[in-house]
Parts: C-alpha cells; sequence; structure tokens
C-alpha cells in the first residue's frame, strides 16, 4: 500500500502546539514536527523520548580522559622521560598536577566533538547530505508538522485529512511514496 | 502562605545546640592543662565565625546577583535566600567578636602580626605592617561589616516594602543598589578574606586566595539554600516552587562546587610548578602535616558533586541532593578550618569535641535563626515584577 505523509503548515509555534495537542488527544501519532527554532514544551506533547546525548558525551568525555592519560604517561614518562623545571618524571603521579590541564583539555575536546558528531550523524545533516526538510520555509518562518499514514493505521486517509483541517492550519500538502 | 516553624524543628535546633555544647563542654574539661586551649578555641571560633557569617554573605550576593542580572526564576524562592542572608547580623555579631578577642590579645598566635614583638624581629612582617596593622585592620573590618550590613538592611526592606506597594520603582532601585554592592563585594571578598584568613599564614601570599574563599562561599551557600527549600517542599509550603526550580539550584551547587575545585587547583598546581620556597610553605603545611584531611575536603568538594550530581535526574531528586549536600558543608566548613588551623597552630591542630562541639552548637544556631526568618515574612513574594515568570519556570 502507497504510504501517504501529510504536511500541515502552521505560521505560529503555539497554534502548532494546541494543534498537535488536538491531534494526540485523539490518537494520532505526529512522526515529526520541523521548525525554525526549538519549540519549548513540544517534546513531551509529541512523545519524544529524552536525549540520550548526554550519556554519549559522558561515554566521550571518559575516552578522552583515558586517552590523554595512556598518551602522556607513554610521552613524557615510558619513552623518553623528561625533566621540565627540575621535576623529573619518574612516575605518572609524582607529577599528575602538571598532566591535569591537558587531561582536561583533552576530555572537553573529546565530549564537544563526539556530540557534535554523533548529532549530525542522528539527524542525517552531515555538510552535503540531502535536505531532510519538507520545505525550506520551516527555516524561516513557517512550522510543519509531519503525519504518515503508516504511524496511524487506525485512521483513514480521508479522516486525518479532516482532522488536520481541525486545527489552525494554513496549508496541507500531501505526498505519497 | 506564612511558615510557622514546626515544634518538632524547635527541638531539634534546641538539641543539636545542646548537644553542641555538650562536646565542646566535655572538650574544654579534657583539654584543661594543654598550653594551645585558648587559641585552639579561638582558631574554632574564627573558622564557626567565617563560616557561618559567610553563610549568609553567600546569599546575600547571590541576591545581588540575581537582582543586578534581573533574573526570573528564582522570584519564588527569595524569602529563602533573603531569610538565610538574615543570618548576617548574627554572622558578623559572632565573626566580630572573635576577631575583638583576637586583637585584644595581641593576635593570640593566630594573627602574629598584631603581635609587636613579632614586628620587630621578622623583617617580613614588619614589611606588611603598613597594610596589617590593629588599627587599619578595624577600619577595614567595620567597613566590610558596615556595607555588607547596609545593603542587606535596604533589600530586605525593599523586599518587604514591594509586597505592600508592587510596581516596579523598587525593582530598578534594587537593580542600581544590587549593581553597586557587587563592585563593593567584588573587592571586599577579596580583602577581608586577605584580611581574616590569608594573615594567618602571614608570610605567605595568595592573588587567587579572595576568589578561593569566595568560591567556598559561594558553593556553601547555595548547599544552604537548596537543603532549605527541600525542606519546606517536604513540609507541603512552597507550592509555586517545582522540581525545575530545584534543578536550577542543584545546577549552581554543581556549577559552583567546580568553580571552587578549579580555583584550588589553579592555586595549588602554580605554587607547585614554580616551587618557590616562600610560596610552597603554605602547601608543604597542608600536604605533610594535614596529608589525610586535606586531600579528603578536595576529593569530597570535587569529586562527590562532580561523580553524583552530574546527571539530569540526580538534580531533581531529594535525597541525593541532600545527601551530596550535607557532605558539601562539611568539606567546606573542614577547608575554612584547614585554613586557619594549619597556619595558626601546625601540627597541633586536630579535630576533637573542641571543633565538632562547637560547629555544631553554631550550626544549630544557624538554623534556628534562618528558620524564625523564615517565619518573619510570607514565603513567596506578593509583588515581585518576575513572580509570574518563575511560577512558569520550566527547563
Amino acid at each position: 500500500m502507497a504510504e501517504k505523509v501529510f504536511y500541515a503548515m502552521y505560521d505560529d509555534d503555539d497554534i502548532l502546539k494546541d494543534g498537535a495537542k488536538h491531534l494526540v488527544s485523539k490518537g494520532v501519532k505526529v512522526s515529526e514536527v520541523f521548525s525554525p527554532f526549538p519549540i519549548h514544551g513540544i517534546d513531551p506533547i509529541i512523545g519524544l523520548k529524552n536525549t540520550r546525548l548526554g550519556i554519549m558525551a559522558f561515554i566521550y568525555g571518559l575516552t578522552g580522559l583515558l586517552l590523554a592519560t595512556i598518551g602522556m604517561r607513554y610521552f613524557m614518562v615510558t619513552d623518553w622521560p623528561m625533566n621540565i623545571g627540575g621535576k623529573p618524571n619518574e612516575s605518572y603521579l609524582d607529577n599528575m598536577l602538571a598532566f591535569v590541564p591537558i587531561t582536561f583539555e583533552f576530555t572537553v575536546l573529546c565530549a564537544a566533538h563526539g556530540m557534535a558528531i554523533t548529532y549530525m550523524l542522528r539527524n542525517k545533516i552531515l555538510p552535503g547530505m540531502p535536505a531532510y526538510n519538507p520545505d525550506p520555509r520551516t527555516t524561516d518562518d513557517r512550522f510543519v508538522i509531519e503525519i504518515r499514514t503508516s504511524e496511524n493505521s487506525k485512521f483513514s486517509a480521508e479522516e486525518l485529512n479532516a482532522m488536520l483541517k481541525e486545527t489552525g492550519i494554513v496549508e496541507l500538502d500531501q505526498k505519497e511514496i | 502562605m506564612e511558615f510557622k516553624i514546626a515544634n518538632k524543628a524547635k527541638m531539634l535546633t534546641l538539641i543539636l545546640m545542646g548537644l553542641g555544647a555538650l562536646c565542646l563542654i566535655i572538650g574544654i574539661i579534657s583539654d584543661l592543662g594543654s598550653h594551645h586551649l585558648t587559641q585552639r578555641l579561638l582558631v574554632n571560633g574564627l573558622t564557626n565565625g567565617f563560616y557561618f557569617f559567610a553563610l549568609a554573605l553567600g546569599a546575600l550576593f547571590f541576591l545581588a546577583l540575581q537582582y543586578a542580572t534581573e533574573s526570573g526564576w528564582y522570584a519564588s524562592v527569595k524569602r529563602i535566600i533573603e531569610a538565610q542572608a538574615g543570618f548576617l547580623p548574627y554572622g558578623i555579631g559572632l565573626l566580630g567578636l572573635v576577631l575583638l578577642i583576637i586583637t585584644l590579645m595581641d593576635g593570640a598566635h593566630i594573627y602574629i602580626w598584631m603581635d609587636p614583638e613579632v614586628v620587630k624581629s621578622d623583617p617580613i612582617v614588619a614589611g606588611k605592617a603598613f597594610y596589617l596593622n590593629k588599627i587599619f585592620f578595624w577600619v577595614r573590618t567595620i567597613a566590610y561589616f558596615g556595607v555588607y550590613y547596609w545593603y542587606f538592611w535596604g533589600f530586605k526592606k525593599r523586599s518587604l516594602l514591594e509586597d505592600k506597594v508592587g510596581g516596579t520603582d523598587l525593582h530598578f532601585t534594587n537593580y542600581k543598589k544590587a549593581a553597586v554592592f557587587l563592585v563593593f563585594f567584588a573587592v571586599f571578598s577579596s580583602t577581608s578574606a586577605w584580611d581574616w584568613l590569608m594573615s594567618v599564614d602571614v608570610h605567605w601570599f595568595s592573588t587567587l586566595f579572595g576568589w578561593y574563599t569566595f568560591a567556598g562561599m559561594w558553593c556553601s551557600a547555595m548547599v544552604v539554600l537548596v537543603l532549605t527549600v527541600l525542606y519546606l517542599k517536604k513540609l507541603g509550603y512552597l507550592p509555586k516552587v517545582n522540581e525545575n526550580h530545584i534543578h536550577d539550584i542543584g545546577k549552581w551547587v554543581f556549577a559552583t562546587s567546580f568553580l571552587w575545585s578549579y580555583l584550588f587547583f589553579s592555586q595549588y598546581m602554580l605554587i607547585w610548578y614554580a616551587n618557590i620556597p616562600e610560596e610552597v610553605t603554605y602547601y608543604v603545611t597542608r600536604t605533610q602535616d594535614f596529608r589525610f584531611v586535606y586531600f579528603f575536603m578536595f576529593i569530597i568538594n570535587f569529586a562527590f558533586p562532580m561523580l553524583i550530581l552530574m546527571s539530569r535526574d540526580a538534580k531533581r531528586h531529594a535525597g541525593i541532593l541532600s545527601f551530596v549536600g550535607l557532605i558539601i558543608l562539611a568539606g567546606h566548613w573542614l577547608d575554612v578550618w584547614i585554613m586557619v588551623s594549619a597556619g595558626s597552630m601546625g601540627t597541633n591542630a586536630h579535630i576533637g569535641f573542641i571543633e565538632i562541639g562547637m560547629a555544631v552548637l553554631i550550626a544549630g544556631f544557624f538554623i534556628r535563626i534562618l528558620l524564625t526568618n523564615l517565619s518573619k515574612a510570607p514565603l513567596t513574594p506578593v509583588n515581585h515584577p518576575f513572580l509570574d515568570e518563575s511560577i512558569h519556570h520550566e527547563i
């Protein structure tokens, strides 16, 4: 069966929020919302789960911490013990203080880059990737709700169409995939 | 809604004060023969006087910060910050009394620069005598106390007045006054830390010391704020304060712990790296004579909040926040205690009945004053211009 996708456009984020609430209360699954800026409070309405990016950030940070420690221990202690300012590096722990700033910086570097790259991969917005956006106006001043028939098998396309028209839309677009 | 102190809380603070006094008396009796008894009592007086004064001053600073930045979220917990800052007169009294006794005893081996014999024989102390002398010390101390109290009094007066008259005039007055207060505070928080705490180690100096002390003060003030809010929430007060506010204060606890740790490390590492004899003495005393306590203090003030409060859910969980909060409070008390006692008593200092007793006694007193202050004004300000924003605060 061909899948139909509805794109309902709004010109105000509050009206979109009301519309989404209305649809969800009837049991419609909203699959995506496009907006030029983050809409405060939309996540619980359309049933988005909390982001797991924070967990990944922690793991990336831990990776950076370990890499920095292992690396510096090898460069500065094992491979070629350095004597800086009369402080010979006989063991890593002796001069631990000197290594803390670099460890910190590398942790931040790994966490930040890891987060940014994960975010782009997960959202398929790496440079050069095709735009996933249904309408370029959603990057300016319009807001779009996306509804798929495959996710709403309870309703027919006509019912979904009628329900969307009950909300304060300014445009309604349909596509078949 | 008006807050009434529960009888249980009254009893508990009395028990705390009683236990503290009992411990203190046991400590004094068992220490009667020692030469160091007076000095030990004064060291603890200075530690606790400064620590609890700083809890109030940290709250006053935080209040001024919110006024100056015109924040909205804090409006529904504003009265708690004010009640905490309301300990300021008592803190001034305590700290002032201890400083006065020390001055009358010519430094009591704590501020050795007050001792005329030392000034004569010690060229370094003599060289600092233009700044560190009794008269100028008291001029500065009175200036700090006076300015802090003056602004506290003004903020409190206008806050209560705002409940009656409303409007935005008082808000803009607060905005201006807070900005000026922050300028005074920026200078005074540093110089007062030099005068009251750094001058214990009179041969040593660090330009970071003021910020370090200030960061510790700020962190412990935030902890007291979050604990008070949680306590009031548990009793069913503050219906307008939701978990988003608690999350925000939790973030302050987390962030200021990091600020403190960052300054601790900056001061420590630079002195360790440069390795100049006149600078490292400070850390040699602490890392050799106080090895365990010093690093234990650093770990509980840094690692605990970092690891436990990192996740979002932990900052919204009353149990975790209270647990970490109490540990941080103890940690920062230890920090101040080491600052004062390591420099003055050296290896003779240890934690015993006197230390614990006096801290518990004054903690009980502090809690009692805090609760009394809370009961004196409506818990939620009525006409704060950002009250509506605060009620709808969501993060």
